[in-house]
């Protein structure tokens, strides 16, 4: 049996177990069936050339963990923000952790979509926004079919966040191999600000598949700060799709690290539908051995007078494969824009690949697109300057891939996250720093 | 201290040096000047073990020791020292941090531990005032949007940093003014000492007003065809290469 045969036959039983007056009903039976007509994509859509969900999809995946396994804190410590105080939504093996968890019902909600779906008091927020932006493409409408579980997040407005968010799924390896799909609800209210850190974590060796969806709105003046920390083990794979709404005056930033993991494709989509918005989309990728990232960024902007910006830096060594397919849509209306992409690439040998694929559409006449994209080797000039300063070869290296890279962080918000973040880059590139951060 | 014996380079199978005879003794300065495209940047990057370019011929002997096969860094860990003509932009690594790696690298080679931080504090604020650098300036990335003083000012600040046993100036005087050129200048004579050498590669005669030189020798076409005092010097900014050229022939 395909993956595609047993997730719709698993999808029979899960509605089995499901309210039919679920306010979701109608959407997951609507979700399953594009998933039946599209099934998994292939190489031959244009979106998915250069990354094949071959080799993943043949994996016979448990679609649910049959028996739970809990998991020390001690073990999975060195995953939280553990020096600074946080809220936390946790999940192991799909399943929600009330032990590793730190929720709150106080003057905001920072808890579990599948609580949010049930209950009567969430069901206005949930008729609201629940998959209002998640697009139909067949991967999210899987998830959407399966939706259940997840981080739900409501911030009224006015509301200033100060407690950062984790959002942590592990994965025990307890199945030989596991597919997850998370799905996170994220609203935030006029004015209000929020910095969320979502994180994938395999335990083990065993193969894992995720393919989460998050959809987040903000309002007016609304302010998102959103981390997404992807360095899995080299047997897990990440297919994320993240959607953005964003409303007048708002502010939404998605800083990317993506480390490690088999195969990670991020799909991150914002819509401007307000005047003076700005998103930002900043990644840093840094991956070796066979592993293989793909980001496909889409910034629709529909208003006036906003602006997105772009930076995604990549370092490819050995037979790894990046994918940068970013897009900027300017609808008609949406003059006075300022929208600025920059993707640099540096291949440290000659056997990585990176295929960029910027792609303007622009239907206002009054706008400044701009976008750059460099892949190249590390440059001759500085290696010898530095050696030259008593630096060795490796080193010098090193210095000047971490320098390459971290400059994204500059706009990193929370002090802790920023100083881990570096510390992955260093520990990545293997530049013993000897200096402090 | 630097022994050069009949040295030749070439880079992508073009001869730039032809043959460069030059003795330099503990507590000299010596000056290289030569019209532009004599070879004299190929010399001090050939010197500082740039692997663009190929020796094909002759020696290049740090006290006593051939340095002509070893590394960049080697070389940087027996005390030679490059100041470059157009110091390179490193974005994201500061002043500070990339002095201090340097420091710790070169302690490593020579199997020492790290410099205490403490230590390494003072030696930078004592050196960075001598050069009359600013604090801030410090915390800035490496060279990035620095002017053409300041880029010059930080090269000399590393030197005093690095104290190396044999220090190569290449054209530290162009891009910066007077002002600037005396700071710079008073930083090299301080750190003089009998100890150690200077090389100062330089088109003009004025920073020989401020860094005096004890031989003046003049390159072109890869070869130094004149040798004299700082009088030579002043005998260039007067009537230019071409008298030279005349008597070449």
């Amino acid at each position: 049996m395909s993956l595609k045969e047993k997730l719709l036959s698993s999808y029979l039983a899960f509605e089995d177990h499901l309210e039919a007056d679920s306010p979701i009903h109608d959407i997951r039976t609507k979700a399953i069936k594009a998933f039946e007509n599209q099934g998994f994509p292939s190489k031959k859509e244009e979106a998915w050339k250069y990354t094949s969900l071959n080799k993943i999809v043949k994996e016979d995946y448990s679609i649910f963990p049959k028996a739970e396994k809990t998991i020390e804190f001690k073990d999975v410590k060195k995953y939280f923000l553990h020096d600074v105080d946080t809220y936390k939504i946790i999940f192991v093996d799909g399943v929600y952790s009330s032990f590793l968890s730190e929720t709150t019902h106080d003057g905001l909600d920072v808890c579990l979509l599948s609580s949010a779906l049930s209950k009567d008091k969430y069901k206005p927020v949930i008729e609201t926004y629940f998959n209002k932006v998640a697009k139909d493409d067949s991967l999210t409408a899987l998830n959407t079919a399966f939706a259940k579980e997840g981080a739900y997040i409501y911030i009224p407005k006015h509301k200033e966040v100060e407690k950062p968010i984790e959002i942590i799924n592990f994965a025990t390896g307890n199945e030989a191999s596991l597919m997850l799909q998370p799905r996170n609800l994220v609203v935030v209210g006029e004015n209000a600000h929020v910095q969320i850190i979502e994180r994938h974590q395999s335990l083990s060796s065993h193969a894992v598949l995720t393919n989460t969806v998050t959809e987040i709105f903000a309002d007016k003046r609304a302010h998102v700060d959103y981390y997404k920390i992807q360095n899995d083990h080299k047997e897990a794979s990440l297919i994320d799709h993240t959607f953005i709404d964003q409303e007048r005056d708002s502010i939404c930033k998605v800083h990317t690290f993506s480390f490690g993991g088999k195969l990670t494709r991020n799909n991150l989509n914002f819509h401007q539908r307000g005047e003076h918005c700005d998103s930002v989309l900043n990644g840093i990728t840094i991956i070796e051995g066979k592993q293989h990232v793909d980001h496909n960024t889409l910034v629709h902007h529909a208003a006036a007078n906003c602006e997105s910006h772009q930076d995604y830096k990549g370092i490819f060594d050995e037979n790894s494969t990046g994918v940068f397919n970013g897009k900027v849509y300017v609808e008609k209306d949406a003059q006075k824009l300022d929208a600025f992409q920059q993707n640099n690439n540096i291949l440290v040998s000659d056997k990585a690949t990176i295929n960029a694929k910027p792609q303007l559409e622009i239907f206002a006449d009054d706008v400044r697109c701009s976008h750059g994209c460099t892949i190249g080797q590390l440059d001759e000039d500085a290696l010898f300057y530095m050696r030259s300063r008593g630096i060795g070869k490796k080193e010098a290296r090193a210095l000047l891939m971490y320098a390459f890279a971290n400059n994204v962080l500059e706009s990193v918000t929370i002090p802790e996250l920023k100083k881990r973040v570096n510390k992955l880059i260093a520990l990545k590139i293997g530049v013993n720093l000897g200096f402090d951060l | 201290m630097l022994q050069i014996k009949d040295l030749h380079a070439s880079v992508e199978e073009k001869d730039i040096l032809k043959g460069i005879n030059l003795e330099v003794k503990p507590g000299e300065v010596h000056a290289i000047m030569g019209p532009n495209g004599s070879g004299k940047s190929t010399f001090a990057s050939v010197v500082a073990g740039k692997e663009e370019f190929e020796m094909t011929k002759g020696d290049v002997l740090l006290n006593g020791e051939d340095i002509s096969e070893l590394d960049p860094e080697e070389r940087a860990h027996k005390g030679v020292f490059l100041s470059f003509q157009y110091p390179v932009e490193i974005p994201g690594v500061t002043v500070t941090n990339f002095i201090k790696t340097a420091i710790n690298e070169t302690r490593k080679a020579k199997g020492l531990e790290d410099m205490p931080a403490s230590e390494m504090l003072k030696k930078i604020k004592e050196k960075a005032e001598l050069l009359e650098i600013d604090r801030k300036f410090l915390s800035r990335s490496l060279n990035e949007g620095f002017s053409g003083g300041e880029k010059k000012r930080n090269e000399i600040f590393q030197m005093a940093m690095m104290e190396p046993k044999l220090a190569i100036l290449d054209e530290t005087d162009s891009g910066l003014d007077i002002d600037a050129l005396k700071i710079v200048a008073n930083g090299v004579n301080k750190l003089k000492s009998d100890d150690n050498a200077v090389i100062v590669i330089t088109h003009y005669q004025r920073l020989l007003d401020y860094i005096v030189p004890d031989y003046v020798h003049v390159l072109m076409n890869g070869k130094i065809v004149k040798s004299g005092t700082k009088e030579l010097a002043y005998e260039l900014e007067e009537k230019g290469y071409d008298w030279i050229k005349e008597e070449l022939v």
